[in-house]
């Protein structure tokens, strides 16, 4: 049931196709693939790697409101997301780039936050922003500031994690409590009136993948769930690898205000993105060696194994829920909408 | 269309009350809820309180529910009211 | 294994042996969105008792919104000196003139509300537009647009309205029993936070007159549970009955502030529902005196024009006689990213749960080394 290969005609492009569901897959399918392709970008990786290099690239444009927001901020957001997508192709990220989009009349003081902020980041992820681009449009045509930063990573000699490598038998494993960017964002962006503990994940993950690759002799994929959460990413990955992936409800990590706020809000904490957390594949035989490695790092302190790569060649991703039962995980829609129905 | 969600009264002023849904706190209408007090678990509706939460009622139906086939455990099967199972869990324990 | 989880068994095994001693099928139906949404999220039907079905009603608000109250709602969200605020499930409805998410991508504005006081605190801030409320919902939903009604009067807020098509549940579910088109249901898992406005007692004519059991159930998995136990064992016993399982937040008169509330908006009248035809007194109609708040008049709108999109069952599927599957659009031309009938739009859509969660009846389960397997592995 790929429900990416729907045919949707569209004439307008609407918030959800921008939202990393089906709706983007869409988009990407109809106008960008047919136009674009090539090997490096139809593998649809989080990086491309460039051809007869040992290099990776990748980019990524924030436009988040409200641009500082409970455990996070555009600017940290910005590096971080760039940074994971080279982490998890298997690249050491070694230089980025920064471009600013700034609306005319934006206060002084709260660019100088942002760019504070994304220097601390770079500092933690030990990575420079070589290079960069500043404009600035006019007053209504953009919504204070909007950043896109390129990234440029080193591969390393060993295999990389790609999801051709999955095989029956894999474990799946996750760094910690998932739904809290996402909903913390949208907390803050609809409802501004609720005051939430909740904070946002996002953090740079090189570190932790760093110390997880040091640990283990392979690991098999690893992708950071954003957009889509995780029932998106585990969706995408059996998919594309034609193999059943059974998820364990009671296994995946999810703190009570998260849980609760997503009740609130009528979302499912597993379509919910995160922006600091990595799902790990690795062989059964290493799945220890794994899981002790990242508990070891602050990132990593609650990670758990989640789920299997069953034997099942239908492509689907399933959960075995709390009460014993069983259903399909999917790729969400796209743009998550607080609903009270 | 029924989405409603169970939280704790913590302030009231007015028909504008607060509860709090573990750690998210959120303003309410009580209108609907007068007899609401501060404490109470409340079940909330599109930002509307639409009725007390009577605990004693709900660890009545659990415990009915549970003994009819385990004679023993009453005590563990008070436990099994949604309420009591919010007010009781800690981080950890949900977890 | 939690507290719950024990809790959880013994009521599937109590459904289990229910269901055996009965030995032939026996169909319930939910009338309540949430109930099929909750069920499909936590995979009860995988767990279900093979001749045991639960049967999804008109329980959805969207999904029995008639065509023609989204056609009219869709042309008012493209009106240029309208906001539109409206609860987040009705974005994607598709009208004659597309969803009201085309609607905003071709620069309408619709605005998502959490709550009904939220459009009146933005007609309160936009003095110079039109701000109309989407009132869809049934009587848990309908005290809030009540309410909002209410303020907007207190404070005198002229450019506030709402296009209502609220619902009341139990002319439908009369409606439904009437119907020989609908197959034989032994009883109804009642709509818990309907209830909790209602009341139970409303439900005691139904089961006298009709014979089939009423069980009031709430909404977490074990509650929802419960109340299919409750129904089956009903059966066994061969008893029809009024059973609140959910008297936590359900009282026998409901919530009579609420009522209140309602009682002096709103009168019951004639209500449109999809595939089911206009139903007498099923729903709710502004009072003459709050009559100034009504979009409908306020704009001056066309009487709405009745149809169906070609090919969807969704009427069928609303009102239990027909499954998802059984449509030949379900799952083709028809799938939540592009919805043609609302029972796929609308996350509590019977359509799009059957092809979210999926019908586990029809697939083949992990075995059991498999799950081991993971044990094996923490």
């Amino acid at each position: 049931m790929p429900a990416s290969t729907m045919p949707a005609r569209f004439t307008h492009v609407a918030l959800a196709h921008g939202g990393g569901g089906q709706l983007t897959d869409v988009l990407l399918n109809q106008l960008v693939l047919p136009r674009l392709s090539n090997p490096a970008l139809s593998q649809l990786l989080d990086s491309g790697m460039i051809p007869g290099g040992k290099l990776a690239m990748t980019i990524d444009s924030y436009v988040v409101q409200p641009l500082f927001f409970p455990g996070g901020d555009i600017g940290r957001l910005a590096v971080s997301g760039t940074v994971n997508d080279l982490a998890v192709c298997g690249a050491h990220p070694r230089a980025l780039a920064l471009s600013m989009i700034l609306a005319e009349g934006l206060e002084r003081s709260v660019l100088e936050r942002v760019l504070d902020s994304v220097a601390a980041t770079a500092c933690e992820a030990g990575v420079r922003v070589i290079t960069g681009d500043t404009k600035v449009v006019g007053h209504g045509q953009a919504d204070g500031i909007y950043l896109t930063t390129a990234g440029i990573g080193e591969l390393s000699d060993q295999p990389l994690p790609h999801p051709d490598r999955v095989e029956p038998g894999d474990v799946l494993i996750i760094n910690g409590p998932i739904a809290e960017h996402g909903l913390t964002v949208m907390l803050a962006r609809e409802m501004p009136e609720v005051q939430s503990v909740l904070r946002s994940d996002v953090a740079p993950l090189n570190g932790l993948i760093e110390t997880l690759r040091r640990a283990v002799a392979e690991v098999v994929f690893m992708r950071d769930p954003t957009r889509g959460g995780l029932a998106g990413l585990t969706a995408d990955l059996a998919g594309r690898t034609g193999r059943r992936i059974n998820l364990e409800e009671s296994r995946i990590p999810v703190k009570p205000e998260a849980k609760h706020a997503a009740d609130m809000l009528g979302l499912d904490p597993l379509e919910i993105a995160n922006e600091g957390k990595v799902l790990v594949v690795v062989r059964p035989g290493q799945a220890q060696a794994a899981l002790a490695a990242m508990r070891q790092h602050p990132l990593g302190k609650d990670a758990c194994i989640i789920g299997y790569v069953a034997p099942e060649k239908d492509g689907m991703c399933t959960l075995h829920t709390s009460i014993g039962g069983w259903r399909i995980l999917q790729k969400p829609y796209g743009e998550q909408l607080p609903r009270i129905c | 269309m029924c989405l409603a969600v169970p939280a704790k009264l913590i302030e009231q002023d007015g028909h504008h009350g607060m509860v709090d849904l573990h750690g998210n706190r959120l303003p309410v209408n009580t209108m609907m809820t007068p007899d609401a007090q501060n404490g109470d678990w409340i079940l909330i509706h599109a930002g509307f309180a639409i009725e007390r939460l009577d605990p004693e009622e709900a660890r009545k139906t659990w415990a009915l529910i549970a003994d009819v086939q385990r004679a023993a455990g009453e005590g563990e099967a008070q436990e099994h009211t949604p309420q009591q199972r919010l007010a009781a869990a800690t981080p950890g324990e949900l977890l | 294994m939690s507290l719950t989880q024990h809790t959880i068994d013994d009521l599937l095994q109590r459904l289990d042996v229910a269901a055996k001693t009965i030995g032939h099928d026996v169909a319930f139906m939910e009338v309540c969105g949430t109930h099929t949404t909750s069920s499909f999220r936590c995979g009860l039907p995988s767990v279900m008792p093979s001749n045991v079905r639960l049967i999804s009603g008109p329980g959805c608000p969207v999904c029995v919104t008639s065509q023609g109250d989204i056609d009219r709602l869709i042309d008012l969200g493209l009106r240029q000196d309208v906001i539109l605020c409206t609860y987040g499930d009705m974005l994607r409805v598709p009208g004659k003139q597309g969803t009201l998410e085309a609607a905003r991508a071709r620069g309408g504005r619709i605005e998502i509300v959490y709550s009904s006081m939220d459009a009146v605190k933005l007609a309160r801030r936009e003095a110079g537009r039109e701000v109309v409320f989407a009132a869809v919902g049934f009587e848990t939903t309908a005290p809030a647009t009540a309410a909002a009604i209410c303020e907007a009067q207190r404070l005198n807020i002229s450019n506030f309205s709402v296009l209502a098509s609220h619902k009341r549940i139990i002319p439908a579910m009369r409606a439904l029993l009437a119907d020989g088109e609908i197959p034989a249901i032994k009883g109804f898992l009642c709509p818990g936070h309907v209830s909790v406005i209602i009341g139970s007692e409303v439900y005691a004519p139904i089961v006298e007159e009709f014979g089939v059991s009423c069980v009031i159930g709430g909404f977490e998995p074990a509650q929802l549970i419960a109340a299919l136990v409750c129904l089956t064992e009903l059966v066994v016993e061969n008893k029809t009955a009024l059973v609140n399982q959910y008297p936590e937040a359900v009282h026998k008169k409901g919530n009579r502030w609420a009522l209140a509330l309602l009682e002096q908006i709103f009168e019951p009248g004639d209500a449109r529902w999809r595939g089911m035809g206009t139903l007498p007194d099923s729903g709710l109609i502004l009072r003459r005196e709050y009559q100034r708040f009504d979009a409908a008049l306020r704009f001056n709108l066309p009487e709405p024009q009745e149809r169906e999109p070609k090919g969807c069952i969704c009427g069928k599927v609303i009102s239990g006689a027909a499954l998802p599957v059984q449509c030949k659009l379900f799952g083709k031309s028809c799938t939540p990213i592009s919805p043609i009938g609302p029972c796929m739009v609308s996350s509590e859509g019977t359509c799009s749960a059957w092809f979210k969660y999926g019908n586990f009846r029809q697939m083949t389960l992990p075995k059991r080394q498999e799950k081991e397997l993971l044990e094996v592995q923490s």
